[in-house]
């Protein structure tokens, strides 16, 4: 493959995928063009496939061939639009039609009314792309996407991740064509420097000293890897990308090796991710195919390949040592640092490792310059940050958004707020290892360094939105179960450390809770800040410390009043039957699973609370609304 | 990992000869054991010790070391599982509605006990604690299909749906 | 050398590269405390015990795995550092199941120790835990993980004898020390070196005690208890007493186990004696009718279990000798018995020994000559000091007495038997005068040392021999991997499974990690033994009138058909699983 024959490729495809860039006249020409009247993107992501975008996308081939528009509709599938919680999603474009929820039976009405007959099934399209007047607003116009800017995720939901050329069309490649023809190693470093790139793992280490520290260690081998063990609950960044635009990682990780001196890469990812895995597979055989992996890439004498490691399902193999241990066949367990990866790391070779959203980035701070990367973002925190929003939110979904964009801007506009009107709470970042954000910094600009000010920290972009209605505690207890789960269990401090906290919030949780406990939790978990052994257990008390700082008053109700204020744990929660409201119907008491209620007919029916196990039948089933909880 | 279930390998001569082949692929590969032990549960279902042994050997590692590893990671099972995993609540709102009937029925039925697998492998039984649903107390669920309100009764035609899947397979 | 400047708690200190914050501290005095940190065996930084505090560096760092670095200022001691060492304690403690009163390693266990020294509140993280069953089902090793830490310590010890039958199971909270699929010690391929407890701080390894046993039979007035003691013993007993480490105890000790009512008190260097005329008979014999070479030392029965576990191929290269135990089980109950007209039956033959491998060989049962055992018990070290404190006795305060007769005099060669490179050294001796009778070379200083293989070439009547010695299992392995290569042509090697032979054997008194962790104990121990054959005026085993005597009474010569039967033995192909 020569600069040449890549520019060639880019110029054939191109007007092809930028129809899907442009909208309305510019897209129309556009389209004419390229032979396709139409192009149909669906959602083959992880989150629409469960949704059962499989199921839509053999509706949409079925009826396209019955009405005959083969030749003149094409169907892209995608990785990830952002917008799972409307899945299976499709956009048809030049219009760029928002359709929402596909089913077989509306494809079929889109495929004759739309893409035959040009009239816009409306009422299938996604409600906020609708202006009232029945016009349509261009998707990046809508409040979920206004605010985003897409750099990581430039190419998700826009080509298909199975066609190297698309990715080419979208400049793919040149980065790397670039720095091999064009740049030495050390100012590719330079370049990452200036732009201020951080890692978006969690650690948010600058990628460039990073890259520095491997290129000057010396070894007969080193080894690139690519952190895919995504392990967080509720965090699925990583997968969208590897799923939506798997060739930008491998561009990333031969720049990488050209910088570091190494000619082999491993992309360690979970096997839980088959769709991401097998993506990323045929993308890998595709470079191979078109010489962007392999020997003397670009006719510059650089030889790399990658190989594809399988997680088997350990939390703790995203911290980066374990991560490599267990590459090299091993328990998942963390080394001591130093010696550092950058010196021995992988095979005890120099290493580097990074995540999958830092390597998105990494072609283009190539292509359009440190300066434009660092153009964007906050004074430390340059660029931008994938959040996997979740939670109590109305657009549950991916995004991402500059650094410095506030919380606030966040929920309220991209997120679409808290749903049935509900009130904020607080925002959990960083998952297991990160903490909670309150209201009341609601519009802190996120960056790396605020979040750490606030005792949570960025960690991969899990971004879980909290209401009124979830009891903090609760929460804490709900990471710290998680940690103990995953805690690999060499280091005595996070061993027993998480286990003993644990211990401590069922405690609490259960009622059984004395105020001194609160001292040795809070003892315990600086403690384990302090001395363990590796990032896991240095920051599993996070989800505590940082709830114990901004809800301690909802520690202390369970604990002194034995009560739950959210009404969330079940110990300290009462049914209760109001005499007054109570007209005898029996409805509860025949709901009951337990026969926990008795009283005879039209009169006022008590709960047995010995009996009772709380789950709420009662009051669900109640029509006079007599049934409280307390 | 129980005797029954220890007593009951039933490894086939091609399995056998598949898992050869894998190690052989990567015998030289460093770092082999994880992937050689993930293709072998994809071969096997589990990881019996019959299995551990045969990847201990080609890799020439312990066995110990092998067990190390198996345990580590959530993805190994040491039992086997069905093709179709039954699961019964067995919380307190299950129970008390007779979940452990239930239980009992299938676990005559189907002539293994909570843990196990079926000789053909076609089906597991598994208990767990809440799945949220207690208002359809009792209740099971069967891969991911969720089954409320369950009787004994209804257990054999709820079976059969599986059974016949297999059969349309 | 290449050497780093750094300030431990302000005290200028300048440390080899490499060296890490732990060991520099101790050049200066200071000792940080440590627990899974164990010199040659393990360095994981996994107990947190060890923790310092560094300027400039965020949180604490563990001392045992971090380098010393040029101009860095270490601190540890402050109140960060106690506070965190106390709360990994009280961690600690709170897992552990604290039967310290009749714990076996009550007086010398590494964590009460700490526990002691922070001042530790035993009950502040109480929590009920579940209960590990106890695995005391082999003969050789109990393992109560209800005491165990998770130092790793005993897993890392048994990967460096190339074994790695117990390793960490499960993960988290729920990680366990245990063999695959939780299967018994006794079922496993463990060779039951002992390195395992040896290496353990705490109480949750040890071997299984048979002490009970010879207190019956002692009491039993039908019975006649015999008890012989290994080579190594002597240099190591006095540990247990409080007497420094390489002491020779010979005298004490023999007057010690004389006053826990034994009848009779002999000197195993005999046996190893009468090991070295068979086994040099059988090397010239081998040698001379060309068949199995290398032929390997048998004597240490880790090492043979080793080869019928792992090298079956290789059984045919192991002498039919049996060890000097054996051999003294089974001279007892024949021709002691014979010629003193005892009724074998009634003897009650107690080895004392630096192995637990030794209590499995008791067992054997290819080793029996006749209808019982040769050896009825195998104590290790420990469990003798154990018997004479119970039995009220102070070693160092006894006066020294003699071995009994007939078998008390021993050449300088069977007390080598105890260290690496012993067993070879003194079957050369008898050997090159078996070849040649002019042959005058009594020390081989080239097998000796603490290099992990030694090899060395000797002219012997015209006839060239390569010998190699080598002691831990892991070491053994490498040489039997290039055997199987072809890359290597020796006549004869001595393999001991302990890491330096018999005196770091795992029946020996266990020393902690602040002692193993800074002095040489496999040489300290060794030179005991090395001391006594230089004091030796008999060097050579076949110089002993107690050898001469045995043969022309009973046995005849060297491999001659009674010599045989009752002297030799064989091996069983034992496999992985």
């Amino acid at each position: 493959m020569t600069l040449e024959e890549l520019n060639k490729i880019k110029k054939q495809k191109e007007e092809l995928v930028m129809v899907r860039k442009l909208v309305a006249e510019q897209g129309e020409k556009l389209a004419k063009k390229t032979g396709y009247r139409k192009q149909v993107l669906v959602c083959g992501g992880t989150g629409c496939t469960s949704s059962g975008s499989k199921k839509v996308i053999a509706a949409l081939e079925k009826a396209i061939k019955a009405n005959g528009l083969e030749k003149e509709v094409l169907v892209v599938r995608t990785g990830c639009f952002g917008l799972c919680a409307l899945g299976p999603i499709m956009i048809v474009y030049p219009e760029g039609a928002f359709y929402a929820q596909a089913t077989p039976e509306g494809v079929e009405r889109i495929v004759k009314e739309h893409l035959k007959e040009g009239k816009i099934v409306k009422e299938l399209l996604y409600q906020k792309t609708v202006h009232d007047d029945g016009s349509i607003i261009s998707l990046s116009e809508t409040n979920f996407y206004k605010k985003q800017l897409r750099v990581a995720l430039r190419n998700c939901g826009v080509i298909d991740p199975e066609q190297i050329e698309e990715y080419i069309a979208m400049d793919g490649y040149q980065a790397l064509a670039k720095v091999l023809t064009t740049m030495t190693p050390d100012d590719v470093i330079k370049t990452l420097e200036e732009s201020g790139l951080r890692g978006r793992g969690g650690g948010g280490f600058p990628t460039g000293k990073k890259w520095s520290f491997a290129k000057a260690s010396k070894g007969d081998q080193k080894y690139v890897c690519c952190n895919a063990d995504e392990g967080d609950p509720g965090a699925f960044m990583d997968r969208s990308i590897l799923e939506g635009d798997p060739q930008c990682i491998i561009e990333a990780m031969a720049i990488a090796g050209y910088t570091i001196g190494a000619s082999k890469g491993f992309v360690y990812i979970r096997a839980e991710y088959p769709i991401a895995v097998q993506r990323l597979q045929i993308a890998i055989d595709q470079a191979r195919k078109y010489g962007f992996l392999g020997k003397n890439i670009f006719g510059s004498g650089f030889d790399f390949d990658i190989e594809i490691r399988l997680g088997a399902g350990a939390f703790v193999c995203g911290e980066e040592t374990a991560l490599m241990t267990s590459i090299e066949g091993n328990r998942g367990e963390p080394r001591p640092r130093p010696p550092f990866p950058a010196v021995k790391g992988l095979f005890g070779k120099p290493t580097v490792l990074n995540n999958v959203e830092t390597y998105a980035n990494i072609p283009q701070i190539i292509l359009k310059g440190s300066k434009w990367f660092a153009s964007m973002g906050t004074e430390k925190s340059k660029g931008t940050k994938v959040f996997a929003l979740g939670g109590k939110i109305t657009n549950v979904g991916l995004v991402e958004i500059p650094m410095g964009t506030t919380l606030r801007e966040i929920v309220e506009e991209i997120g679409g707020g808290i749903p049935n009107g509900k009130k904020f709470k607080a925002a959990q970042t960083g998952g297991p290892s990160g903490g909670c954000i309150p209201a009341l910094h609601i519009d802190t600009p996120i960056d790396y360094d605020n979040l750490i000010a606030l005792g949570s920290m960025m960690g991969s972009g899990g971004m879980i939105i909290l209401d009124e209605d979830t009891c903090m505690v609760d929460i804490a207890k709900f990471y710290l179960e998680f940690t103990v789960d995953e805690s690999c269990g060499k280091c005595t401090s996070c061993r027993i450390g998480t286990r003993r906290l644990l211990q401590f919030l069922e405690k609490i949780t259960s009622g059984k809770g004395e105020m001194e406990d609160l001292e040795k939790i809070e003892e315990l978990a600086n403690h384990m800040t302090v001395s363990s052994l590796c990032a896991l257990g240095q920051t599993a008390p996070n989800p505590v410390l940082s709830t114990m700082n901004y809800f301690k008053d909802e520690y202390i109700a369970h604990i002194k009043d034995k009560t739950c204020p959210a009404g969330v744990c079940k110990a300290l929660m009462h049914y209760e039957i109001i005499p007054a409201k109570c007209k005898g119907c029996t409805l509860c008491a025949r709901n009951c699973p337990v026969n926990a209620i008795s009283g005879t007919v039209k009169q006022p029916h008590v709960i047995d609370s010995d009996k009772c196990i709380k789950c709420g039948l009662c009051m669900k089933n109640c029509k006079f609304g007599a049934i409280v909880t307390k | 990992m129980t005797e029954s279930s220890l007593n009951t390998f039933k490894g086939t001569i091609a399995q056998e000869r598949e898992l050869k082949k894998v190690i052989e692929l990567h015998k030289d590969m460093p770092g082999a054991l994880l992937p050689v032990l993930q293709e072998a549960q994809g071969i096997y279902g589990y990881l019996p010790i019959e299995v551990q042994r045969m990847v201990a050997d080609g890799l020439s590692v312990s066995l110990s070391e092998v067990y190390g590893v198996a345990t580590f990671y959530s993805q190994f099972s040491l039992t086997p599982k069905g093709e179709h995993r039954i699961s019964v609540c067995l919380g307190t709102a299950c129970y008390v509605k007779g979940a452990d009937k239930i239980l009992q029925a299938l676990e005559d039925k189907l002539g293994i006990k909570s843990g196990e697998c079926t000789p053909d492998g076609l089906f597991s039984i598994d208990s767990c604690r809440c799945v949220g649903a207690c208002g359809l107390a009792p209740v099971m669920m069967v891969d991911d299909d969720v089954y409320g309100k369950m009787t004994v009764e209804q257990i054999d035609s709820i079976l059969d749906k599986y059974i016949n899947k297999k059969g349309g397979k | 050398m290449e050497t780093v400047k750094l300030k431990i708690n302000g005290i200028p200190v300048e440390v080899p590269k490499g060296y890490t914050i732990l060991q520099a501290a101790k050049q200066a005095k200071i000792e940080i405390p440590s627990l899974c940190y164990l010199k040659d065996v393990n360095c994981i930084g996994a107990c947190r015990v060890c923790v310092v505090e560094v300027k400039n560096r965020r949180g604490l760092i563990a001392s045992c795995v971090y380098p010393a670095e040029e101009g860095m200022e270490v601190f540890t001691n402050t109140p960060k550092v106690r506070a965190s060492r106390k709360t990994t304690i009280e961690l600690i403690l709170s897992t552990h199941h604290k039967k310290c009163l009749s714990c076996v390693r009550g007086n010398n266990c590494e964590l009460q120790k700490l526990a002691f020294d922070y001042g530790v509140d035993e009950d502040r993280f109480k929590a009920e835990e579940p209960i590990y069953e106890i695995d005391d089902a082999s003969p050789y090793i109990v393992r109560d993980n209800n005491k165990c830490i998770q130092c790793m310590r005993c897993v890392a010890a048994c990967k460096h004898q190339g074994i790695s039958v117990i390793g960490p199971i499960q993960r988290g909270f729920k990680v366990h020390v245990g063999c695959a699929f939780e299967k018994g010690l006794g079922e496993s391929p463990c060779v039951g070196c002992g390195q395992c407890i040896v290496s353990c701080p705490v109480g949750a390894l040890n071997e299984k005690s048979q002490i009970d046993e010879v207190w019956n039979a002692i009491s039993d007035p039908e019975k006649m208890v015999i008890f012989y003691t290994a080579p190594s013993i002597r240099a190591t007993l006095g540990e247990s007493f409080g007497m420094p480490i390489g002491t020779n105890v010979e005298g004490k000790m023999v007057a010690a186990i004389r006053r826990l009512g034994v009848d009779k008190v002999f000197n195993m260097d005999f046996t190893a004696d009468l090991t070295i005329l068979e086994e040099a008979n059988e090397l010239v014999e081998r040698i001379k009718r060309q068949d199995t070479l290398p032929m390997f030392t048998s004597c240490c029965p880790g090492w043979v279990k080793f080869v019928e576990h792992y090298y079956p191929e290789f059984i045919p290269n192991l002498s039919t000798c049996k060890s000097p135990q054996a051999m003294f089980g089974a001279v007892l109950k024949s021709y002691y018995a014979q010629k003193y007209n005892i009724d074998p039956e009634k003897m009650f033959v107690v080895s004392v020994i630096p192995c637990t491998a030794k209590k499995f060989e008791a067992t054997r049962e290819e080793l029996r000559t006749f209808d019982f055992d040769d050896v009825d018990v195998a104590l290790t070290t420990r469990e003798l000091s154990k018997m004479i404190k119970g039995a009220g006795v102070n070693l160092a305060d006894m006066d020294e007495e003699e071995f009994d007769e007939p078998f008390r005099t021993a050449s300088g060669g069977g007390a080598i038997f105890g260290a690496t490179g012993g067993v070879l050294e003194a079957a050369l001796r008898t050997a090159a005068v078996m070849l040649d009778g002019k042959f005058k070379k009594i020390d081989f200083k080239e097998v000796r040392g603490p290099e992990t293989v030694r090899t060395a070439t000797y002219e012997i009547a015209g006839v060239k021999i390569n010998v190699a010695v080598t002691s831990g299992l892991g070491n053994a392995k490498e040489i039997l991997e290039k055997m199987k290569k072809g890359e290597c042509n020796y006549q004869m090697i001595e393999v001991m499974a302990c890491p330096g032979g018999c005196i770091n054997g795992g029946g020996q008194p266990v020393q902690s990690d602040s002692v193993r962790n800074y002095v040489d104990l496999k040489a300290l121990r060794s030179k005991a033994l090395y001391d006594c054959d230089k004091a030796n005026k008999i060097r050579k085993s076949d110089d002993s009138p107690v050898i001469k005597t045995v043969y022309d009474e009973y046995f005849d010569a060297p491999g001659k058909p009674r010599a045989h039967k009752i002297l030799h033995t064989s091996y069983v192909k034992r496999g992985k699983y």
